[in-house]
């Protein structure tokens, strides 16, 4: 069990490591954040009212699409120089490499996001109960999204065209946390109780948590056929 | 399980087992869909509130209903062949898939022109609908994965492991779109209701539905055995069922499969 914990946290460090030498790709996502976001007002028009509620949904996707951009990142790299195969050679636990990785791309990827998330909320025009309504579901639904995700990208990781086909396997199983989300972001705009939202998107989490890494590692090893 | 499943892993018998299955299905199937139709879409009543327009149920509500039967039957055929490792399964699950998707576009088409006279609107957000079309999202990237893999073996395992999650998910779309739309809208225009509906437009539903389930499992193994002829033409016995009608003594006697 020891050797395994060490195991992980090496493997933590050099992902983490290997993350903040390739800082571009970590920054890209951020910046198609932050313009999708600033697309809105310029699309919709920028009167404050309109902006405030439809500001919880256009968060939302925003993030949605820029983590399909960043997911790219959490095998690709791998796969094509052969760690992964060393990996699935080795005696490590395979879901619980997949949690591992999946945890550090979190760390990287979807947590600068959620540090971003006063700009955006100051951009379109959010009061601080959606602000802070919007920071938990950010929170417990990110999480979600790149645990989803270890499963799609695992699962055409061995395709040469697979950009578009993750978007589109992925986006279909992210709609049940965009309707939360953005339900609990709108309660707290309307100064109701959203606690029960918060507890639904916990028990998605709860529950990719438990599946999702189980389901990636599979892939992994279908990739490697 | 394992030992009823074993002899179903090879292709030779499951294409023989669809060509003795497929009349079964296939001629109730044309019958009863005649029967279900006609009687349906001609001689039922007309509906009081709704006249002749609401005929259009006996296509609508057994698609509605087949499309997310063949979705369960892809899920467990998915499930079969990643658990007990069956390569026939998963040729299953894809024959199912694009025939379950076909039953899905037509639930929502017809439902769309279904909604135009009744609710003035061809589409709106409302949570049966909203989650059917979730529900062709989910075939299609069923159908894409597959589809993009050279190897279709590795191909099948993945998109069975997609079919499976989108089973996972498949409830939860369909409470929170359900629970999405009731929390902000309301009981509007969209809300079904269905007088407990009378015996003689009741019994052309009942007949269309087993009807369409029929075709369904026709139309499935029609698929699977061009699925078996496509992907296992290098074997000798399918040269023999191709070439001569002699393969259907030749099935009985010993095998020759490789």
């Amino acid at each position: 069990m020891n050797g395994v914990m060490t195991m992980l946290l090496a493997l933590c460090r050099r992902d983490l490591a290997l993350a903040f030498r390739q800082r571009a790709e970590l920054v890209q996502p951020l910046w198609f954040f932050l313009i999708v976001i600033s697309l809105f007002p310029l699309g919709i028009g920028p009167s404050p009212h309109m902006l405030q509620s439809v500001a919880p949904g256009v968060i939302w996707i925003a993030v949605l699409l820029s983590s399909l951009l960043g997911l790219e990142r959490l095998f690709r790299d791998d796969y094509q120089d052969g760690s992964l195969e060393q990996w699935l050679l080795s005696p490590l636990p395979l879901p619980l490499l997949v949690l591992a990785k999946v945890i550090c791309h979190w760390l990287v990827s979807a947590l600068p996001l959620i540090l971003m998330l006063p700009l955006a909320a100051l951009f379109l025009n959010m009061t601080s109960a959606m602000f802070w309504a919007m920071l938990w579901t950010l929170l417990l639904g990110s999480p979600v999204l790149s645990l989803l995700g270890a499963i799609s990208v695992s699962l055409t990781l061995g395709l040469n065209r697979g950009g578009v086909l993750h978007a589109l396997l992925l986006l279909p199983l992210f709609i049940p946390l965009l309707i939360f989300a953005t339900g609990a972001v709108e309660a707290a705009s309307l100064q109701l109780a959203y606690q029960g939202h918060l507890a639904i998107i916990a028990a998605m989490l709860l529950l990719a948590l438990a599946l999702a890494p189980f389901a990636a590692a599979y892939g992994l090893k279908v990739s490697q056929e | 399980m394992w030992k009823w499943l074993h002899p179903y892993a090879k292709t030779e018998r499951v294409y023989q087992l669809a060509q003795t299955l497929l009349p079964w299905f296939a001629v109730p199937a044309l019958t009863l869909l005649s029967i279900g139709v006609i009687w349906g879409l001609a001689f039922a009543p007309a509906d009081y509130q709704q006249g002749d327009s609401f005929r259009i149920i006996y296509i609508h509500v057994p698609a509605a209903m087949l499309s997310m039967g063949a979705y369960l039957g892809m899920a467990i055929a998915a499930f079969i062949g990643l658990v007990w490792q069956v390569r026939t399964a998963f040729m299953a699950m894809m024959a199912i898939a694009p025939v379950g998707a076909v039953m899905t576009f037509i639930a929502l088409f017809t439902g769309a022109a279904w909604g135009k006279p009744m609710w003035g609107t061809w589409w709106v957000w409302d949570a049966r609908l909203t989650s059917e079309l979730i529900l062709l999202f989910l075939y299609m990237g069923v159908i894409a994965l597959y589809g993009a893999f050279e190897d279709k073996q590795s191909g099948g395992k993945a998109a069975g492991v997609m079919a499976l999650v989108g089973v996972v998910n498949l409830p939860i779309i369909h409470y929170s779109v359900v629970w999405w739309n009731t929390l902000h809208q309301g009981a509007t225009i969209t809300k079904f209701e269905r007088p407990s509906i009378a015996p003689d437009m009741l019994w052309p539903l009942l007949i269309n539905i087993l009807a369409f389930g029929l075709v369904v499992a026709a139309l499935t193994l029609l698929r699977l055995q061009n699925e078996i002829l496509r992907r296992e033409g290098h074997r000798p016995w399918i040269a023999q069922v191709l070439t001569g009608k002699t393969s259907s003594s030749n099935a009985k006697g010993p095998n020759h499969a490789v």
